[in-house]
């Protein structure tokens, strides 16, 4: 395993050090310590290596992730996965706002709660997130899967697409366009999958599905003012 | 952008670093604003007595003989303690409605920073570091402490367009984001007789929840009110004499962290304000939740008026 003191060998030589990684390395453990909330830690990576980030991270932390594996033992800022492609990366604590945006792929855990604006946008990605979600929360959503085994804020799924919201508690309000929909066979089945990547103790039976009515694909004159 | 820091602390034994802690935090957190910096410190009180803090862009010419001038004119107890631009002026209490007339006859150029009791805020045009070494703030001890650092977005980069804003005796306002409906509140507020001195939209945030406590609302309605009558992005953090309140607005996209320990509440615009004080790892951290309001406060037995925030 690799250690990397972040407070003394600064962002960059971190960032680079693992951006040279290539997809047969034999260094496939890294861990990081003295995060202390700095912002960027750990974007871009491309290879199949597991990143253990000992704290708190700021903005961006995972952003763009491909393939990489990372964990974080703390609360994570702003902007976390963001435009994640593939791997894994799960956070022990907390989720500030906009964890996940853009998502194409890849499965983000968040142990703790996670902020307003969860998943805005997200086109393929799989959040599972054990406490509550914020506000606004997969705004845009195109595609992928969102797991709440809290409650959700207000505004859930507004002006969504494909993605599917699975959410166990209470939902604040739904955002134009959400809908509950039936909870099919082949939906319990994706749940549970997604249950079990994500660590979490809830059965899909408890879950309710949500997604897009579908009434704002085409233009409505009745719509306009 | 905009950094805000802020301290409350509940153990005493940490009242003489108040002024380091705070100036640590807020360098932290200089490159979300490198405009203009202030720090408003809530210190020592004697019975009676009332505090002005002023600044002066001609300090050498304007804070000279200050002391006795107006020591002549108010016929009481004045004394002076000079800090570069910045000089905070001790008299009895109710002699501040008449010393603030005298000094704007006497010293026309002089702006008044604050009015309070323990509370005194400095702040000028400049990095964080640079404004807390000129004022000293790393020596200053108090109970707790706003930091703000400036990313100017609506108006000049200015002394008196830097934060915290005096809000009324004792009160200091820091904001990060934009007010959209300024002019027409900033309109209505003048209508109103209320004095708006600036082109900042904090300023008219800051005249707003001034206005509204001097028409009758404690602090907690004031900001429970700025929620429906202000428009645009905020998050604020507010100080009175004995503790400290947050608010967001509802969209919430300015960012907020907070931590609580036997020891101190505070308040970062991001975790790494936070992550050198003592007991952070086992800190209580959160991040407030949109359109609520948060307040501390000293008195172990809060008053009707604190409690309603």
């Amino acid at each position: 395993m690799q250690t990397f003191d972040l407070e003394a060998q600064g962002l960059r030589a971190l960032n680079s050090t693992l951006h040279a990684q290539a997809d047969n390395s034999n260094q496939t453990h890294w861990e990081i310590v003295n995060p202390k909330g700095s912002h960027a830690i750990a974007v871009g990576l491309d290879a199949p290596i597991e990143v253990n980030i000992k704290g708190s991270t700021g903005y961006y932390c995972a952003g763009m992730n491909k393939q990489a594996t990372v964990h974080v033992h703390g609360s994570v800022g702003p902007g976390t996965a963001e435009n994640m492609m593939s791997g894994m990366v799960v956070v022990e604590g907390d989720a500030s706002q906009y964890a996940g945006a853009t998502g194409h792929g890849g499965t983000l855990v968040i142990k703790g709660n996670a902020s307003s604006r969860c998943g805005i946008s997200m086109k393929g990605i799989d959040i599972i997130v054990h406490g509550n979600i914020g506000h606004m929360s997969a705004f845009m959503a195109q595609s992928g899967n969102m797991v709440v085994c809290g409650d959700a804020g207000e505004a859930l799924g507004d002006s969504l697409y494909e993605a599917r919201l699975f959410v166990r508690g209470s939902v604040k309000s739904l955002g134009a366009d959400c809908i509950e929909k039936e909870m099919r066979p082949e939906h319990i089945t994706i749940l549970e999958e997604l249950l079990e990547r994500g660590g979490c103790d809830a059965k899909a039976s408890e879950f309710k599905r949500y997604g897009s009515a579908r009434k704002l694909y085409n233009f409505n004159i009745d719509n306009a003012y | 952008m905009c950094g805000i820091v802020g301290l409350f602390l509940k153990d005493a034994a940490l009242e003489p670093q108040l002024g380091d802690m705070l100036t640590d935090m807020l360098i932290t957190m200089t490159d979300r604003g490198p405009d203009s910096a202030g720090i408003a410190i809530y210190g020592d009180e004697t019975t009676g007595n009332a505090k002005l803090t002023v600044q002066s862009n001609a300090p050498v010419v304007d804070l000279d003989k200050l002391d006795n001038d107006l020591r002549k004119r108010v016929k009481g107890k004045v004394s002076m303690d000079i800090k570069d631009t910045h000089a905070v002026l001790s008299l009895q209490a109710d002699q501040v409605p008449a010393a603030r007339e005298i000094l704007s006859e006497i010293r026309p150029n002089l702006r008044v920073m604050s009015h309070g009791s323990t509370l005194e805020i400095y702040k000028e045009v400049g990095l964080p570091k640079d404004v807390a070494n000129r004022f000293d703030i790393r020596q200053m001890s108090g109970t707790h402490g706003i930091g703000h650092t400036r990313m100017a977005t609506e108006s000049a980069v200015t002394t008196m367009g830097a934060h915290p804003f005096n809000t009324g005796i004792d009160q200091c306002l820091v904001h990060n984001g934009s007010l959209s409906n300024l002019n027409s509140l900033r309109r209505k507020l003048r209508r109103l007789g209320v004095h708006i001195e600036t082109e900042n939209d904090t300023e008219v945030g800051a005249a707003y929840l001034t206005w509204k406590m001097q028409t009758g609302s404690t602090l907690g309605e004031a900001l429970t009110s700025s929620l429906d009558d202000l428009d645009g992005f905020f998050t604020f953090v507010v100080g009175t004499k004995d503790g400290f309140g947050v608010v967001r607005d509802p969209i919430a996209c300015k960012p907020a962290v907070m931590a609580e320990t036997d020891q101190y509440v505070a308040f970062g615009s991001e975790y790494r304000a936070l992550v050198n004080l003592p007991g952070i790892d086992t800190a209580k951290v959160w991040e407030p939740e949109p359109a609520t309001v948060y307040f501390w406060s000293h008195n172990a037995a809060p008053t009707a008026q604190e409690k309603a925030a």
